[in-house]
């Protein structure tokens, strides 16, 4: 710290609070920009898929469930197709519609739970006390309809568990109606306000040619102007079915810049694309069972013989989320499980957005991808090599709020 | 809208192109839903060597998104599965192409493909821990998801006997407080010996040192 351009690096994490959950950054800042950025995973790795190999299937999809509180659904739900798929598992039609009802519910709650933390991380927290108590309506009618909250326990090799029969619609409807009446107001709240625009638009930004290079997945891609999602893609549950197209920041502003402005767009654009598929679920749903198999005995007596491997992917709320799965017809347990969780295709998008960026912008566009640490890292052991100089508890997101505080002051004056 | 194929075309194009060095391709589909719209998937197995001439390629059909590297222990090799798409954001017309590479466990190296999709360093890393492939010319091949104390040549999702041994997950409660940490920047307190009233300012004080 010599002379005035000397650089010096700044370590932040494993555990912060501008971080929601444990990843380990490493910055080298000159003055208050960031030249170099590095990360490190691994903090909240837990050996799920060592787990899971020495397990059943059907044991398998609860602790899917386990993996992410957040996207549960989706980490069950694609390893319950792989599964059906190498044993061949005829699904009931009805299933595949409760499976993607579920999946939509999950997806709103996820996308107002990221909204308010990104309101958090810039200072606006009345913002983010309104969008948490808005997402409550959502996990309500996830309680309603799986009887959780967190780790629904709804998804089963050849179907659902639960079945969502059409006396349960009209609460379904009225949560439906509650998203359609709010949603102009958090448009307007998000994308109309001055404060945020200044502090998003423009900032970490990821071009679209570098979110296809490094592979990312989800809004955070789509925000970037790449058009990927697998629902529509390559359909899986009842998508296929349905009347949807992929979001891009068009649909709200003329240009696509890939800041974390228009992952805000993406993001509450999809919870009304989410209303509009739940509705058209209800309309087209057929009549039936949800359950191939019943008797979970017979179900495993099959699935152990079943012999195959098998890429299987959903469109989790935060992207691609891909499991594969080998079977060898010898044992109970896959030879073979890898999860691949949607942060996993993200984070090295990360290296690329805060590049440039000033210290008091790192909470937001952290989060502007919505990480989900424990779905990529999915095992726990803390390097025993201490850190010095690791920023107090509260500093960095103190950062964030008082530079938009300084805008604030600056626009008004 | 990009110029789609189909999977057979795909299949077709790389058996033409590489000849006898791609095997076991197959063309698998899946459907779902009531109307049955199909996931479309190719596989094909390559030798590690054609693996960055497999995906250049695929590169001049249309860039792919690379999924994911997944790998499994098959006895005496390891197989690695190269996951990517193509043709995504029209509507149901992605294919998957998985490129399977079978590595024998007694030379376990594979050349990057950084140089191609940067984006794949993340998962070759991961490779790199958890089953213990060597990839040769990755730009960062430091460990991502263990930890630097994590012991060398052990690696957890190998079936052998360099896989996690019974002692790092069998009765870990025997295992006590770690000693070899180092020692925290702070002394810790002594613990307070509670006292008269009239003292109780040197106390809080923190007299410790």
């Amino acid at each position: 710290m010599s002379g005035k351009n000397a650089s010096y690096e700044l370590p932040l994490g494993p555990i912060h609070p501008a971080l929601k959950e444990p990843v380990n950054f490493t910055f080298k800042m000159n003055g208050e920009v960031i030249e170099e950025v590095d990360f490190a995973p691994g903090r909240s790795h837990r050996g799920i898929e060592w787990m899971g190999m020495r397990r059943n299937p059907v044991q398998i999809l609860h602790l899917c469930d386990r993996i992410c509180g957040i996207c549960g659904v989706a980490h069950a739900l694609v390893f319950a197709q792989a599964i059906e798929t190498i044993a061949d598992v005829e699904v009931p039609d009805r299933a595949y519609y409760v499976r993607t009802i579920i999946a939509e519910f999950e997806r709103i709650q996820s996308h107002i739970l990221w909204a308010g933390v990104a309101a958090h991380e810039l200072g606006f927290d009345t913002l983010f006390y309104l969008a948490w108590q808005i997402r409550e309506e959502s996990v309500d009618v996830i309680e309603y309809i799986t009887g959780n909250r967190v780790n629904y326990g709804i998804m089963m090799v050849g179907g659902t568990r639960r079945d969502i029969t059409p006396d349960m619609f009209p609460r379904l409807e009225q949560a439906l109606q509650y998203y359609e009446g709010l949603f102009e107001k958090m448009v307007d709240l998000f994308l109309n306000d001055k404060t945020i625009a200044m502090r998003c638009k423009n900032t970490g930004i990821l071009t679209k040619r570098r979110a296809l290079e490094l592979a990312t997945v989800g809004p955070t891609s789509r925000a970037s102007g790449l058009a990927m999602d697998v629902r529509v893609d390559s359909p899986y549950a009842a998508y296929g079915d349905l009347d949807i197209d992929i979001i891009l920041p068009e649909v709200y502003s003329n240009e696509t810049v890939g800041d974390v402005y228009d992952r805000i767009v993406v993001r509450l654009f999809e919870v009304k694309q989410s209303v509009e598929i739940i509705r058209q679920c209800m309309k087209q749903m057929p009549e039936g069972p949800v359950l191939a198999e019943d008797k979970y005995a017979k179900l495993l007596m099959n699935l152990k013989k079943a012999k195959g491997e098998t890429f299987a992917r959903v469109e989790a709320p935060r992207g691609e989320d891909m499991h594969y799965v080998r079977m060898n017809g010898k044992q109970e347990a896959p030879e073979m499980w890898k999860v691949k969780a949607s942060t996993y295709s993200n984070q090295m998008a990360w290296v690329e957005i805060l590049q440039g960026e000033q210290i008091a912008d790192i909470p937001i566009i952290v989060a502007s991808i919505d990480p989900c640490m424990s779905c990529t890292d999915r095992v726990a052991v803390v390097n025993q090599e201490g850190n010095a100089g690791i920023l107090t508890k509260e500093h960095l997101h103190r950062l964030s709020v008082e530079k938009t505080r300084r805008m604030q002051r600056r626009m008004q004056s | 809208m990009r110029a789609t194929m189909t999977p057979q075309e795909i299949a077709d194009r790389f058996v033409q192109k590489f000849g006898s060095l791609v095997s076991d391709v197959r063309v698998q589909e899946r459907c779902e839903g009531v109307k049955k719209v199909p996931q479309k998937t190719v596989w094909m197995t390559v030798p590690r060597e054609s693996i960055n001439d497999a995906i250049a390629e695929l590169i001049s059909i249309d860039y792919p998104h690379l999924g994911v590297i997944a790998a499994s222990d098959n006895g005496d090799m390891i197989d690695l599965l190269y996951h990517l798409q193509v043709f995504f954001g029209g509507k149901h017309e992605e294919i998957c192409v998985v490129f399977t590479v079978k590595i024998p466990k007694s030379d376990p190296h594979v050349p990057t493909i950084s140089g191609l999709i940067p984006g794949a360093v993340y998962s070759e890393r991961e490779k790199q821990d958890m089953i213990g492939v060597t990839v040769d010319g990755i730009p960062d091949s430091r460990r991502i998801f263990l930890p630097d104390d994590f012991p060398q040549d052990v690696y957890p999702w190998r079936k052998d006997e360099k896989g996690i041994p019974p002692s790092m997950v069998k009765e870990l409660w025997k295992i006590d407080r770690p000693t070899d940490r180092p020692v925290p920047p702070v002394k810790e307190p002594e613990p307070v010996v509670k006292k008269e009233p009239e003292s109780a300012d040197q106390a809080e004080g923190g007299v410790t040192e």
